[in-house]
């Protein structure tokens, strides 16, 4: 497997160190105490589950990197997203290092390729838990659940079960800009594709969701996203060119170029 | 008033969102009133005397809880409902004299439910998520009401209304949240 570690300046990593160098030592040491934190990886794709993840991951503990997983496979039951391979360009807004993991994405070998990734973040960062950004899938949950165990590291999943119209207007209210990216269900027009989520969108995702019992944030893969910018981001993204695709209900957002620029 | 208990390792951690927060939106969703408090703060809210208490669970490595039981011992007193979820299972189970033992289980399993109870209603099966490196052996004075005696699922106290279930009810079972909250 091919690895790429993307790193910060020396500069922002020092920065980023210095408050928390003194306290890393008592980690474990003293589990309870207030300035008990975790060293963490998430679990990244760009899409705005893994992004809100982040969010909260550093609103508690230390984010040391971001993990993404690029599957060749189409149709990966863990990772594929469309935009995955800009997910470089979200975590150099956030300025977080991150390590990309290619996989072929056959279902039981990309578990192993995920376990192999993380246990590289794990050595290369001294993370101590992973991060993801699950909210209903089992299938996900437990797969990373069984993968930390097995590596001896915390597992954290902020979303876990969050009520999906509330998380969208939380996304929104805390000023994540989020596109979406592809649509995979009926009756999702070609007029979603490179749609913005803002509180219109959400109302009529939520009636879709009375209606044709679509998750709203789509959980069941009726939907996937990307993040351009955020209250983490140091940067934000400005797509340069891109290419929409559409036939009977599934449609790409394929982004070509696209660029940080000064938020 | 329902006092929902956050075993997590320290208040407002990141585990709080997996772990607490679900069980407060089922609660929140019968029009209930219930405060979320950290165990380690636990002393003064319950002089306010809540009608019932939910004990919450952890994430797999958050042992933390197992090493102070001694700040759960008004359990013993507490002469309303509780109901203690996989970590709160635990602290039930050590607080009446059974022993935390290990018996790791994570994803969905069948669960047999093998005695009728309020809460969880007449035996059958139903399938649960588990997520814990840790069981319990079944305390005195309680009954096991589902699962095997080697893997206990579900105790109930013999005359009170204290219920310990070792899977998460906010994954697919939220109802035994709602029929908690109707004992």
């Amino acid at each position: 497997m091919i690895f790429h570690d993307n790193w910060m300046s020396e500069s922002d990593e020092r920065t980023c160190r210095e408050n928390t160098t003194e306290i890393a030592t008592n980690i474990f040491l003293d589990a309870g105490a207030d300035y008990f934190y975790v060293k963490l990886g998430v679990l990244f794709s760009g899409g705005k589950d893994s992004v809100f993840a982040c969010r909260r991951a550093m609103e508690t503990d230390s984010v040391d990197c971001l993990i993404t997983i690029v599957s060749e496979n189409p149709e990966s039951y863990m990772f594929h997203t469309p935009n995955v391979r800009w997910a470089h360009l979200v975590a150099e807004a956030i300025g977080v290092p991150q390590i990309i993991w290619q996989t072929l994405g056959e279902e039981e070998a990309e578990l192993s390729d995920l376990r192999d990734a993380i246990a590289a973040a794990k050595e290369m960062h001294g993370i101590e838990g992973v991060v993801t950004g699950a909210i209903e899938s089992v299938y996900q949950a437990a797969r990373v659940q069984r993968i930390c165990r097995e590596l001896d590291l915390w597992c954290f999943n902020p979303l876990w079960q969050i009520d999906q119209v509330e998380y969208l207007r939380l996304l929104v209210s805390e000023g994540f800009l989020v596109i979406i990216t592809g649509v995979f269900a009926y009756p999702l027009d070609e007029s979603w594709v490179g749609a913005t989520i803002d509180d219109a969108l959400i109302r009529k995702l939520e009636s879709l969701q009375k209606k044709y019992k679509i998750n709203p944030s789509g959980e069941g893969g009726e939907l996937e996203t990307f993040v351009l910018d955020g209250p983490i981001f140091r940067k934000k993204i400005e797509i340069l060119k891109a290419k929409k695709t559409y036939e009977n209900y599934r449609g790409h957002l394929i982004i070509e170029e696209a660029r940080l620029v000064d938020r | 008033m329902i006092l929902i208990v956050d075993l997590c390792y320290k208040a407002e951690s990141l585990s709080k969102h997996e772990f607490v927060d679900p069980i407060a939106a089922i609660v929140r969703q019968t029009g209930t009133e219930y405060e979320v408090v950290h165990f380690t703060e636990l002393e003064d809210r319950l002089i306010d005397g809540p009608d019932r208490i939910i004990l919450c669970g952890t994430a797999l490595k958050d042992n933390f809880f197992a090493e102070q039981i001694d700040l759960f011992t008004w359990i013993e007193d507490f002469d309303k409902p509780i109901l203690g979820i996989c970590a709160g299972m635990q602290v039930v189970a050590a607080v009446f004299g059974g022993d935390i033992v290990p018996q790791p289980k994570i994803g969905l399993e069948k669960i047999e439910i093998t005695r009728e109870t309020e809460l969880l209603g007449p035996p059958r099966e139903i399938e649960g998520y588990h997520l814990h490196n840790f069981g319990v052996t079944l305390p005195s004075g309680f009954d096991m009401v589902a699962g095997r005696r080697d893997s206990i699922e579900a105790f109930k106290h013999k005359t009170r209304p204290i219920y310990g279930i070792i899977f998460h009810p906010e994954v697919r079972n939220r109802w035994v949240v709602g029929r908690f909250m109707d004992l």
